[in-house]
């Protein structure tokens, strides 16, 4: 096959002067950090998040906590249920690693024990850090049986004191002299997974109704978008309140907390519905979307392989940024006394404790679990901000 | 001789960056005149507009790094240098707007859309001249005026949702001769208007300037306009100035190589012609016969029905095998609703679409359901005019040319490979690019990406919406070459739909014109070109713009 015809003699092409080429493949677009051109979209997400510095240390503060909430047994020194009626509102004890003594000194993990002083006017007993008593420490101590993932059962713990009757309390003890520290290690555990739970259930919901109002448009899109705006509006405190007291109070703890979960998603799918709506309804207008139905793909080829590659990475955003809220909504329920009830211990449960004044002045540590909430929901909203940055390495 | 208002010497822009600087112009010298255009061509990313907002030193994030603009007030005889000054101070700003304006070339986004244009124009005059807003409101009624939009005691209180987009662009001219400048810098001003339009608008700006004796410095791509207006012309590539002269020393006797190439590149009606007078063939691929859509206007809570949209009214057109069928319009013509229907957008309302299987069956273009079993996907091929939007970013380029080929059942695994290496070197890119994503790739060669990805099913037929609009001249040339070649090679037939008459011209064998839905004109390109015979197509193609300065006919 010929490529010119008599019609076309090359020399009167007006392209065919053209001395300079096109720029050479590899000469990249301006708008996107890529090095090769062969990088996938997430090796672009995966570089642009890595510049994020706030959202990458937020990365490893998050990586601890769930490594604490799924190794919480391992963590915790003490049972969490455990009462000591000895040690009510012990203040926290301070943690050493280097144990000086007369001849030297040695790396020996070690706390400061307790003197009882009965206050005379009040006649209140209150604790005094005694620096004659050392109560040594040591790793991977056995002590009080737990099961690993609810399956396996071990006594092992990371730290704990020698003689297991010792008292250790890094966080100090809470009313019936409950140790503080393995209290928020288990609530971590319940309120990390309401948050995740919670947003997976929104994100199934809202993923369905969402694609289907964007793809399909019409009638159902109508309905649905009301729908949601209806949710929207109404006022989540009373709501919770009145979803609350229609569950049975003879639930048990684990029946509780689904029925919680479910009722935090039941609002929370609105907003990823809408994300979701949103984004079909941009790539719907997209040519490429176009190209390949044209190329002979059939629907669900189109959403699967051409659709949602362009927003998963936008879902995962609007998810990250669900759970701190769920999370928020779940400590407020459970202060209020409507979500979560003892002995299920989660971080709002804890921060019950924390409601009387006076029991906050003798013992103020009580309020540690709602720094454990700030530094979680920060975190996780400045990986969010990263991701919501790094998601569309394509966007002008 | 004419007076010298704005001279720049040596001027030259970077942005820093935390590894160095990137240099956007370098070494830049001009001169601007009183009563005389100075033309600054150049192809995207040469640096022109960022030489426009130097004089008028906005160029943040970038700075100016060295250089002079020495700004003269001819009757003062005073001078003032500007590079120097503060990017916000008040001696700068008593600049911009007064003595020097500038116009953009979407008057879209560069007019307020809350605001009436009066009020934009209002307060442009309060800023700089000491009069009372009762004087400026006259003052803008009368640039209304001067820029010739109609009524303009009524259009003053009107908001520039209601404007068309040419007298838009007249309010944004009215806005910036509001204060008498000497200076007015035009950024491709009418690269967003249709033809026509363009054309009164280059009309305009002539007679303003020559009633006013103002200095303009006008921004632009296309040849064509630099030789209907310019009376200098700067020609820069890479930031950098390669070529300076009067308009008619620069069109007939360009001393620097990239000069040439952009003027073969321009593709003005004088250009020979490539499409064949004569089909090659009889064999009808598609056949329409009296096509009519009207866009009903969208049913509102609470609103009542308005009249809708007639987009195609009565449209008959018919391509043939191995012919390149150019469908020419301005915007809101129908020519891409005519293809979209083709495709199985729309359906239109009335008349008969028809496509001509390769095994001799026929399938109605007009019915939904013809397009089910794929088969006229296969011989009917799309290119898009947005080589950004058109190609998926998260694919490989392997991915998306295979994608007709895997999805289709015909080919997978090596073989797949192959093909599309084949496919790749046969659109002039090497078959390595494969393994790249699209956003390694300039916006020619995602076209060529594009053409792949179209000629992959073997088809018959390629329907090329504005194909080419969105590359540059010499880019652009390569492209309609690539498809000559392929025409050839292929026996396809093209349904080129262009708005650039130039390039219809020098590719298409036959031209259906169209205007507000209606076919008014059919013929060969050359004669349609040439010798048009609808009042309607000649007023379109005497607002061609000729790359030539000695064959003016815009502005004379």
């Amino acid at each position: 096959m010929t490529l010119t015809t008599p019609a076309n003699s090359p020399d009167t092409r007006i392209g065919a002067v053209s001395d300079t080429p096109e720029a050479p493949i590899g000469e990249v677009d301006p708008r996107i950090d890529t090095r090769h051109g062969t990088e996938s979209q997430w090796q672009l997400i995966r570089r642009r998040f890595a510049k994020h510095r706030l959202a990458v240390i937020s990365l490893w503060v998050l990586a601890l906590f769930v490594f604490v909430a799924l190794f919480a047994g391992f963590v915790a020194p003490n049972d969490p249920g455990d009462v000591k009626a000895r040690y009510t509102y012990a203040p926290p004890q301070a943690l050493h690693f280097i144990d000086r003594a007369d001849d030297g000194w040695a790396i020996r993990p070690y706390v400061y024990g307790y003197s009882v002083e009965i206050e005379p006017e009040a006649l209140r007993r209150t604790f005094v850090i005694d620096e004659d008593k050392k109560i040594y420490l040591s790793f991977f101590k056995r002590s009080w049986e737990y099961k690993l993932f609810g399956l396996i059962p071990t006594d092992i713990h990371l730290l704990g004191p020698e003689r297991n009757r010792d008292p250790f309390y890094l966080f100090g003890a809470d009313r019936l002299g409950r140790d503080m520290f393995s209290r928020l290690v288990y609530g971590t555990q319940i309120s990390l997974s309401v948050g995740l739970v919670g947003v997976i259930m929104s994100l199934v919901l809202g993923v369905i109704i969402g694609g289907a109002a964007g793809y399909f448009g019409g009638w159902f899109d109508a309905v649905t978008q009301r729908a949601i705006e209806f949710l929207r509006s109404l006022p989540t405190i009373p709501l919770w309140m009145g979803l609350a007291a229609a569950m049975p109070s003879d639930w048990s703890p684990l029946q509780t907390y689904f029925a919680i979960t479910l009722i935090l998603s039941f609002l929370g799918w609105t907003e990823l519905a809408r994300v979701v709506r949103g984004r079909f309804l941009a790539l719907n207008g997209e040519d490429y979307v176009a190209a390949a139905r044209y190329d002979g793909c059939s629907h669900l080829r189109v959403i699967l392989r051409h659709m949602v590659p362009a927003f998963t990475s936008h879902i995962i955003t609007a998810a990250s940024l669900a759970v701190p809220a769920m999370i928020l909504a779940e400590t407020a329920l459970s202060f209020l006394g409507l979500g979560l009830q003892a002995p299920v211990i989660s971080w709002g449960v804890l921060l019950q404790e924390a409601q009387n004044i006076r029991t906050l002045a003798t013992a103020p540590w009580l309020l540690l679990p709602g720094a454990a909430i700030v530094i979680a929901v920060l975190a996780m909203n400045f990986i969010g901000d990263g991701l919501r940055d790094a998601a569309d390495p394509y966007a002008k | 001789m004419k007076d010298t208002v704005l001279e720049v010497r040596g001027l030259s822009v970077a942005f820093p960056h935390r590894k160095g600087e990137t240099v956007a112009i370098s070494d830049v010298s001009f001169d601007l005149k009183l009563g005389e255009t100075t033309c600054f061509v150049g192809e995207s990313g040469s640096g022109k507009s960022v030489t426009a907002r130097a004089v008028l030193n906005i160029v943040e994030p970038a700075v100016i790094k060295s250089g002079a603009i020495n700004l003269v007030d001819v009757a003062a005889g005073q001078r003032v240098e500007l590079s120097g000054l503060d990017p916000d101070g008040a001696e700068i700003r008593a600049v911009r707007g007064a003595r020097i304006a500038m116009i953009f070339q979407e008057p879209m986004s560069s007019l307020s859309p809350v605001h009436t244009i009066g009020q934009q124009i209002i307060e442009a005059i309060l800023l700089h001249q000491d009069v009372t807003p009762a004087e400026a409101r006259a003052k803008a009624i009368d640039a209304l005026r001067a820029v010739q939009i109609a009524d303009p005691e009524a259009a003053i209180d009107k908001y520039p949702f209601e404007y068309s987009g040419g007298m838009r662009q007249r309010a944004m001219i009215a806005m910036a001769l509001g204060c008498e400048p000497d200076i007015l810098i035009a950024d491709e001003p009418t690269t967003a208007l249709d033809v026509t339009t363009q054309a009164e608008i280059l009309k305009l700006l002539k007679g303003l300037q020559d009633s006013r004796d103002m200095a303009v410095m006008f921004i632009t791509h296309d040849m064509g306009v630099v030789a209907e207006i310019a009376d200098h012309v700067v020609v820069m590539l890479h930031g950098a100035v390669v070529e300076t002269g009067p308009v008619d020393q620069v069109f007939h006797a360009p001393a620097h190589a990239y000069t040439r190439k952009l003027l073969k590149a321009s593709m003005g009606l004088d250009e020979a012609p490539h499409g064949r007078g004569t089909p090659a063939s009889d064999e009808v691929l598609i056949e329409t016969q009296g096509l009519s859509l009207a866009f009903p206007s969208k049913k509102k809570l609470l609103r009542k029905l308005s009249g809708g949209v007639q987009a195609l009214e009565d449209v008959s057109i018919a391509l043939r095998r191995g012919e390149i069928l150019g469908i020419v319009g301005e915007s809101g013509s129908g020519k891409t609703t005519l293809a979209r229907v083709l495709m199985g957008r729309f359906q239109p309302q009335q008349g008969r679409a028809v496509y001509h299987l390769r095994d001799g069956g026929t399938k109605d273009l007009t019915d939904r359901a013809s397009f089910r079993d794929g088969q006229v996907y296969r011989e009917m091929r799309m290119i898009f005019q947005d080589p950004y939007g058109s190609l998926n970013p998260r694919m490989t380029v392997e991915q998306i040319i295979g994608e007709p080929l895997l999805v289709g059942g015909l080919l997978k695994g090596a073989a797949l490979r192959k093909r599309v290496g084949e496919l790749l070197e046969r659109v002039g890119l090497p078959a390595s690019a494969m393994e790249r994503y699209p956003h390694a790739f300039s916006g020619g060669q995602r076209q060529r990406i594009g053409i792949a990805r179209a000629i992959a099913l073997d088809p018959r037929v390629i329907i090329a919406d504005e194909a080419t609009s969105a590359l540059d001249g010499s880019i652009r040339a390569q492209i309609l070459d690539l498809l000559l070649d392929l025409r050839d090679e292929l026996d396809l037939a093209i349904l080129f739909i262009a708005h650039d008459i130039g390039v219809v011209r020098y590719f298409c064998d036959r031209v259906a014109v169209m205007h507000r839905g209606r076919v008014v004109e059919t013929g060969p390109a050359v004669q349609i070109c040439d010798a048009p015979q609808a009042p309607y197509t000649q007023r379109l193609i005497s607002a061609v713009p000729i790359p030539d300065p000695r064959k003016r006919h815009l502005v004379a």
